[in-house]
């Protein structure tokens, strides 16, 4: 006939748990169900470290070659702001991990806040980014930018008047990274706090229980993962040779 | 209406219960190590500079993931992804490493007439 | 339970399907309209979706290849300008590798057969799948755009500074398609991950899992560290167009080499993306129509671990004269040499399969006889390819070109029809007609070896590659290459006609038409939604086969 015995439900070593709302129809337990949703969250930051990890190969790489323009970079770079960011985004996993840890106990408006104050320290840092790429952009005057600089302000700071910026070639390579690795990390602090704001509305509602509180978790795992790449990427473009 | 086997049953399941005064002092550690990168860039250890920055960074990663990010209390196959994400991303830089270290060691010499 | 003796034939699913009916519920009737399928998460139905959409892609990949073969009739570039040519090429590779290959066999009978043979409901995510399938199809519409504005020339390599910085063709438009059909990618391999590790049936070890299965976690784990690397490459190369300035651009400092070394730290992977699940499409198909279990299971299953592995070791191998040092070379030939050794076994394994082994020549078991004799040739070639010497003088010939056909065409087509001919009774309840899909199969192997042949002894005499001219001498080769991509464009479009009849008007087939092992053959012909009545509980072994000696042969 075939292989498989298709056997019912029962006998020592297993569980029933079906009828909670949150348990979807191809899943046996919550209990799967969270792991699965664990699973992939790790495999989807593994992807993730790949992702940061070619950038991180071009930085290695030029660093190599052209490591005067690094330290002349890293020098236009404002210490104070990147440090102050550093400890905003550090705060913001605290604050994170506690409100993952309320929703585990079920602890409703413990959640919203801690999720709250979380949101407020990633726009502190969105805040302090923007204050950073915008003193960039003004300290080379690109008043008669074409279009498509206009579109990304940080172009300005590589062409003045439809020429190249003049510095030094080095230098510039290392702001090319400087905005690419920064504005991809931004970028993801942005959808970052995107999915912040619907996960302190599902708390706000009431949607998370001991039980089942996965999504404050997962979105945890995120938000520190966006939180490990700020980690590397302070003192690779802050701290080039700050003794002189 | 089936079955779920329990010896398959990974441990994500059981609530690993961290206390909050774990993240605090993880909190407090990772402070401390941020000022300690940010002085020991104002020292000069030449070429130990960035191996020290790049090793304060991986311990406040590594304090970030084992703690904050529960692995410590993660099953084997989520320590198994972790891992294998680290040894992708040196496989690319090391590899890559090869050409740009190696550049520059053939060297013709010059031709003599 | 003892072993059943499982009857020897090779009379065919016609006879073992005799008196087989439609089950009256299935998930194709279970519900009906537009909304029903572009909103399902039922992995099946997303198999379909992809079915259909990566066939329009093949088309048009193929589209492109009829236009390349027809200017190269004739020496003189006289049907299509340089700038066309180069965009003809372009199109046809960027479509058939990220729209066409890397998509196939998972997309297809990954997504319908993997929760399946895990004897799961679904996979782990099926929204996410859905999404999958939205991505890949925004992605393609972006080609498609971008192939509209003119098209793209640089290569489907795209390498940098034309790409970022010289190239007036839709560059963007096109890296745009890509990347985000990249995350389609990354999708798929997720869900794949997650089920095998968490959703496989109680009593269904690892080492209890179909051979397809494995192929397709390899595969699934390139899709996780490999695409993500290109998808930061092409970001980098939208930045420096769009800024008119950036980290590839040699004029002020930047490394061409560095973008050929991201590139292809995912582009070699790929090919293993698109080889490995055609391997686990003929573990399956090969067992199948020898009654026998695969010779070797564990070394078959480690092997596509190996393969995936070793796969992202040896991406230099493409750089040889590109500006590598000789020493970064040397290793990467090396292991290039490596990553050879498991799937030299796996051919060994499944060659040993067949011996004794109670065989029967129906659609997909002729398939896969093409596969292994093809994807060895294309494998063996591809060493000639990695000795550095002689890559120096093969580099950019058609020898290359053909290298690479034999594993893609030879090897993954081959596999990716079989595959299609073997699990079209269970998808779709009705039984393909063998006599034309055996015609078709000869159609193309004959094509194929045809057309791709003589490019192996064209590139060695010195033909390079995406160039509309070529030196009268080598017109001979180049026309029986293009009468054989005649042959086999018939020989693609036959199955196309009689799959599609067999939908509405073949014989239903029945649970195991062709009375093999597999979870997938325990349900019904099509399955129901939810796969399986009661979730199977696995006892036997995979492949459980009977023993030689218990069968009468006769």
């Amino acid at each position: 006939m075939g292989d498989a015995a298709l056997a019912q439900a029962g006998g020592p070593g297993t569980v029933e748990v079906h009828g909670h709302s949150r348990l979807q129809h191809h899943f046996d337990t919550l209990g799967q169900q969270k792991s699965a949703a664990t699973l992939g969250m790790w495999v989807f930051i593994a992807q993730e470290v790949m992702f940061f990890g070619g950038m991180f190969c071009a930085y290695m790489v030029y660093r190599i070659w052209y490591y005067d323009g690094y330290v002349a970079g890293s020098r236009e770079l404002d210490l104070v702001l990147g440090t102050v960011n550093t400890i905003v985004l550090i705060a913001s996993s605290l604050t994170v991990a506690l409100a993952v840890n309320a929703a585990s106990e079920g602890r409703r408006q413990a959640t919203v806040i801690l999720l709250g104050l979380t949101l407020v320290l990633g726009l502190a840092f969105l805040g302090i980014k923007y204050v950073e790429y915008a003193s960039k952009f003004e300290l080379h005057h690109a008043h008669h930018a074409a279009a498509n600089v206009r579109l990304f302000p940080m172009a300005g700071f590589f062409h003045v008047d439809g020429e190249l910026a003049p510095v030094g070639n080095q230098m510039r390579m290392f702001m090319l990274l400087y905005f690419a690795l920064t504005g991809m990390h931004a970028i993801h602090m942005i959808i970052g706090v995107g999915l912040l704001l619907v996960i302190m509305w599902m708390a706000h509602k009431g949607a998370f229980s001991p039980q089942w509180f996965t999504p404050v978790e997962m979105f945890g795992l995120y938000w520190h993962f966006v939180d490990i790449i700020w980690i590397f990427l302070f003192p690779l473009l802050y701290l080039v040779n700050r003794h002189h | 209406m089936s079955a779920y086997n329990a010896e398959l049953e990974p441990e994500e399941y059981h609530e690993h219960h961290v206390p909050r005064t774990t993240y605090y002092a993880i909190f407090v550690s990772l402070m401390v190590l941020t000022f300690a990168t940010v002085g020991l860039a104002f020292l000069n250890l030449g070429m130990f500079n960035v191996t020290v920055a790049l090793a304060v960074a991986v311990t406040k990663a590594a304090l970030v993931v084992m703690f904050f990010m529960h692995m410590k209390y993660s099953s084997p196959l989520i320590k198994l992804v972790g891992f294998a994400a680290m040894v992708w991303l040196g496989m690319l830089l090391l590899i890559t490493l090869s050409d740009y270290l190696t550049r520059g060691w053939l060297m013709a010499p010059p031709i003599v007439r | 339970m003892s072993p059943e003796i499982t009857p020897v034939t090779t009379a065919g699913a016609h006879i073992l399907a005799r008196g087989a009916v439609m089950p009256a519920r299935h998930y194709l009737n279970e519900s009906g309209g537009w909304k029903s399928w572009l909103l399902t998460t039922d992995h099946k139905r997303i198999g379909l979706l992809y079915l259909f959409s990566i066939t329009v892609f093949f088309f048009l990949g193929g589209l492109f290849a009829l236009a390349v073969r027809l200017e190269l009739l004739t020496p003189a570039g006289d049907l299509m300008s340089a700038d066309m040519y180069n965009r003809a090429f372009t199109m046809h590779g960027i479509i058939m590798v990220f729209f066409f290959l890397i998509p196939s066999i998972p997309a297809t009978l990954g997504n319908f057969l993997l929760p399946l043979m895990l004897g799961a409901k679904d996979l782990a995510f099926p929204r996410i799948n859905l999404l999958s399938w939205y991505l890949f199809i925004i992605g393609g519409l972006f080609a498609v755009a971008s192939l509209i504005g003119g098209g793209v020339d640089t290569g489907w390599t795209f390498y940098a500074p034309y790409s970022s910085m010289a190239s007036n063709s839709r560059v963007l438009t096109g890296a745009v398609g890509v990347f985000i059909t990249g995350f389609s990618s990354i999708l798929t391999g997720l869900n794949f991950i997650v089920t095998t590790h968490r959703m496989r049936a109680p009593g269904m070890t690892w080492m209890k899992v179909p051979l397809f299965v494995w192929s397709h976690y390899a595969t699934s784990l390139i899709f996780i560290l490999g695409t993500p690397v290109v998808a930061i490459t092409i970001l980098l190369v939208a930045y420096e167009r769009v800024m008119r300035v950036g980290i590839f651009d040699p004029s002020i400092g930047g490394d061409p080499v560095l973008f050929q070394h991201l590139f292809w730290f995912y582009s070699h992977p790929a090919v293993y993306i698109m080889v490995l699940p055609g391997m686990g499409v003929i573990s399956e198909v090969i067992s199948a129509f020898s009654r026998k279990p695969i010779f070797g299971y564990s070394f078959v299953a480690f092997s596509s671990l190996a393969i995936a592995v070793i796969g992202f070791l040896v991406w230099g191998h493409h750089m040889f004269v590109a500006g590598e040092t000789p020493y970064s070379a040397l290793m990467f030939s090396i292991l290039s040499y490596l990553v050879a050794i498991p799937s030299a076994i796996k051919t060994f394994n499944w060659t040993a399969t067949l011996y004794k082994g109670s065989i029967s020549y129906e659609t997909p078991m002729l398939y896969a006889f093409g596969f292994l004799g093809l994807f060895l040739m294309g494998g063996l070639t591809g060493l000639f390819v990695a000795a550095i010497a002689v890559d120096v003088h093969v580099h950019d010939t058609y020898f290359v070109v053909a290298h690479f056909h034999y594993i893609m065409v030879g090897g993954t087509l081959m596999a990716y029809l079989g595959g299609i001919h073997y699990w079209w009774p269970k998808i779709t309840g009705k039984l393909y007609p063998e006599g034309w899909a055996k015609l078709s199969a000869l159609l193309v192997f004959v094509g194929f070896n045809l057309t791709f042949f003589p490019q192996f002894i064209v590139g060695y005499l010195g033909m390079p590659r995406r160039y509309h001219m070529y030196p009268p001498e080598f017109q001979v080769w180049n026309v029986l290459s293009t009468a054989g991509a005649t042959i086999l464009g018939v020989g693609y479009v036959f199955p196309m006609v009689y799959l599609a009849w067999s939908w509405k008007y073949g014989k239903p087939a029945g649970d195991n038409p062709f009375n093999v092992k597999g979870l997938e053959w325990e349900t019904t012909s099509p399955p129901p939604t939810f796969n399986f009545d009661r979730t199977p509980v696995v006892t036997d072994a995979t492949y459980s086969y009977a023993p030689q000696k218990e069968v009468n042969v006769g």
